[in-house]
């Protein structure tokens, strides 16, 4: 028996700063330790400040997630108003964090994913020189079309936002700027230019075929465009064993809107769909440099330990769920929507196959929800309601970034923010071990990843970590 | 020329903004100028143990480095160390790194209002000890001394913003390469002066409102947001309403006051974001280059002179009156 250990960073193409610590023995990952070495302090940092204020700070989290973050602090202010925003303007607000999500999903395939398959240690696979040509990081072709085709769709953002990231528009009582037939119809243009894209390039088919796909076989089998290729290399890779998480998934749904959330809310696990109580979250901080007790997020401090004592190994808290660990995604959400491919997937546990399926299937279904949603758009209509927030309450945001699942806790105390929680969906995903020693969703994916001999920075494991599209920058806040 | 780009306590939205680049995309306009990344951690295939390589090949000059980019502020905590921040996989901060390697640079170029002064990163009590490259908000003097420069003789330019526009990054590197940006380029907070000369009030959609100091009482209303919203496009440098965010976007155009993201200490604007401090009624924070006795009378003046389209149009989400159409000749 041979063991050595190995210390992979920096840690690239993920959303910010992320070390795994791994011991390998005979040329297998026995134990994985994520470690989130960024801490900025977001929660301690709105203390004090006026409820509102979350609207604009909380963004800034994280430039890819901006929105997501948006939404999730708006959810929670008007749930401590307790008002519901106008509808029109939840239907925008959708529209939005659409755009952020699909947006999100086309880089990770593109830029921070494929990459890893133009390598020269895959030279010899008869795949390698189209990914070569399709994949090369900043020079491939599909990565020059994807920022090209992601850049006009955020022309839609700027419409109705002002910018990306850093959006401020979406409000508790719905969005700032009303928009007008003429907004409405650019829109549905450059929804239909980029529908042009996704089907001339990145599924060569009409999107249609990719959301109706019903199996396993039938997503792992698909041939045509980028998605095709990449499914060739996931066959001759076997990237359908590789990287299983806990098997267990979560979602708070995406898209709140007057008739119901759009993906469907729940946690499944072993066939079983449940509903989420998110009154069962704690935060483990036995592992975490964080002082404290446990606690669920409305009564959870953030106090770092400034000397990052043993055993703790990371700036992340480890969320878990009736003291679960869980998964959560893009995968995860088909998975509790119940989309037929991705049960079928599920059947076989969330791989690095599975995770870039779901975002895929996503990318698809997302493209049909932005059309119908600018369709719906109702320019006479009122698009922002009042909302005014008590001096006492608390409130819970719930929203799905391209992620998974974001949470934001409030607590209000004399017109002040007194407490503010957030949990996002990389600190679910990359959670260090909790007190009972249960490792997080990657740690568990990353034991038995194979290690080459003479690598020192293993090809598998950037597989599996990349395959949850990790955003780092949210995860510890 | 080559860039090495770091990011360091930020959000990594100046990237993400970067890639919004257009006409041509960011990856046609960069190597048309002739540059190129020598590593970016979003962007770039090599991971670990390759890019610690490459780390020490600059940091002794094996590498000639020719732009160092670094996006997000540099934390200092805990108690100086740095620690909040490790580089990952090479046991050093990120606070040791930048100044090192910054040492090596022809340039240093500080992306996004974090990098530039700390940022959003020192909100609130500062939780991290967050400070920029070369500025500790105002103060001159961050991660690196007030003295500080790099070896073509500049100071840490600073592409200030929140995020950076696209195109104020890709400019100023294809200044740099073209070897025409100069110290007097940069404006007093070293940000280049190309986009801060102008104003966010420049080209912004509600200057009409302004005029007449028709104001917005809430978000979503037309007018203008200096009075009740907190807006301080007339005081914030940045060419947002000239050319633009995400094709025609800009903040003030889809009703959302600016919060002056260029400026250092923008995250704290000692009032809320979206309300305007007042004292006895008057806002407080009146355009900077103007006499506040001159502003007064002119804004009572005006806003007594009001038409009624504009008064209507300022408290509507949308045009309630049009522009009376001149009679044309019978």
């Amino acid at each position: 028996m041979s063991g050595r250990n190995l210390l992979v960073g920096p840690f690239n193409r993920v959303e910010g700063d992320l070390e795994i610590r791994l011991e390998v023995v005979d040329n297998k990952v026995v134990a994985a330790y994520a470690n989130s070495p960024l801490y900025r302090g977001f929660e301690p940092m709105m203390l004090g400040k006026v409820p509102s204020d979350a609207l604009t700070i909380t963004p800034r989290i994280c430039g890819i997630c901006s929105i997501s973050q948006s939404a999730a602090a708006a959810a929670a202010l008007g749930d401590a108003a307790g008002s519901q925003p106008a509808p029109q303007g939840a239907l925008v607000a959708a529209l939005l964090h659409g755009i952020e999500n699909l947006c999100d999903h086309l880089t990770h395939f593109n830029l921070f994913f494929a990459a890893d398959f133009a390598r020269p240690a895959y030279a010899e696979r008869s795949w390698h020189p189209q990914a070569l040509k399709r994949f090369t990081a900043m020079q491939g072709s599909a990565v020059r079309q994807a920022v090209e085709a992601r850049a006009q769709l955020l022309h839609i953002v700027g419409l109705l936002g002002g910018k990306w990231p850093h959006t401020l528009a979406i409000q508790p009582g719905g969005v700032t700027r009303a928009p007008s037939a003429r907004d409405r119809i650019r829109i549905l243009s450059t929804l239909t230019a980029f529908r042009r894209y996704l089907e001339a390039e990145l599924f060569g088919a009409p999107i249609e075929a990719f959301v109706e796909l019903a199996g396993a076989d039938a997503i792992s089998t698909w041939s045509t465009g980028d998605a095709g290729l990449f499914m060739e290399i996931a066959a001759d890779l076997e990237l359908e064993k590789l990287g299983f998480g806990p098997g267990r998934y979560l979602s708070y749904g995406a898209y709140p809107l007057p008739e119901g959330r759009t993906f469907g809310p729940g946690v499944w696990e072993n066939g079983e769909l449940s509903p989420v109580t998110t009154e069962d979250i704690r935060e483990d901080l036995s592992h975490a440099w964080m002082l404290g007790d446990e606690n669920h997020p409305f009564k959870g401090q953030t106090i770092p330990d400034e000397d990052m004592k043993d055993p703790a190994y990371s700036w992340c808290k480890a969320p878990r769920l009736a003291g679960n660990a869980v998964e959560t995604g893009a995968f995860a959400r088909q998975v509790v929507d119940g989309h037929p491919a991705a049960l079928d997937l599920a059947a076989n546990g969330s791989s690095v196959l599975a995770r870039v399926a779901g975002r895929l299937l996503e990318i698809a279904r997302t493209q049909l929800l932005l059309e119908q949603w600018a369709s719906a758009i109702t320019p006479e209509a009122v698009f922002m309601e009042s909302s005014s927030l008590p001096e006492h309450g608390q409130g819970e945001g719930l929203v799905e970034a391209a992620r998974g699942a974001l949470g934001h806790w409030i607590q209000i105390e004399n017109g002040r923010i007194a407490g503010y929680q957030i949990i996002a969906p990389t600190t679910w995903n990359f959670s260090p071990r909790d007190r009972r020693g249960q490792p997080g969703p990657v740690e568990a994916a990353l034991e038995g990843a194979v290690v080459g001999d003479d690598e020192e920075t293993p090809l598998s494991v950037q597989h599996i970590v990349r395959s949850f599209d990790p955003c780092m920058v949210c995860t510890v806040h | 020329m080559n860039v090495l780009w770091l990011q360091s306590a930020g959000c990594g939205g100046c990237t993400m903004s970067l890639l919004c680049a257009e006409a041509p995309n960011v990856f046609d306009l960069l190597e048309g100028a002739g540059i190129e990344f020598l590593w970016h951690p979003a962007l770039s295939e090599e991971t670990g143990a390759a890019v610690r390589r490459l780390l020490e090949q600059v940091e002794s000059s094996e590498v000639p480095l020719d732009v160092l980019c670094v996006e997000g502020s540099i934390v200092t905590g805990p108690r100086g160390t740095g620690r909040f921040h490790m580089l990952s996989g090479t046991g050093r901060s990120m606070l040791d790194w930048v100044r090192n390697l910054a040492q090596k640079a022809q340039h240093v170029v500080a992306v996004g209002t974090c990098a530039a002064y700390g940022g959003i990163t020192s909100a609130g009590g500062n939780p991290a000890s967050a400070i920029g490259v070369q500025y500790d908000g105002h103060h001159n003097g961050g991660a690196l001394p007030a003295d500080f420069r790099s070896r073509s003789g500049l100071p840490v330019i600073n592409v200030a913003g929140c995020p950076t526009h696209p195109d104020w990054v890709t400019e100023t590197l294809m200044l740099l390469a073209s070897g025409s940006l100069s110290a007097a380029d940069l404006d007093t907070l070293a940000r280049p002066k190309f986009y801060a000369e102008h104003l966010v009030h420049h080209a912004c959609p509600k200057n009409e409102f302004y005029e007449y100091k028709a104001s917005a009482t809430r978000l979503s209303e037309m007018g203008c947001m200096m009075e009740n919203l907190g807006c301080v496009g007339t005081q914030a440098v940045g060419d947002c309403n000239i050319r633009g965010w995400n094709g025609e976007g800009s903040c003030t155009r889809a009703g959302y006051p600016c919060i002056n993201c260029t400026a250092p200490e923008f995250e704290e604007p000692n009032h809320a974001f979206t309300e305007t401090p007042k004292f006895a009624g008057i806002p407080v924070g009146l355009p900077s280059d103007m006499p506040k006795a001159w502003f007064m009378a002119l804004a009572s003046l005006s806003k007594a002179a009001t038409p009624d389209r504009i008064a209507r149009n300022a408290v509507s989400d949308r045009i309630k009156v049009p522009p009376k159409q001149k009679a044309g000749k019978t």
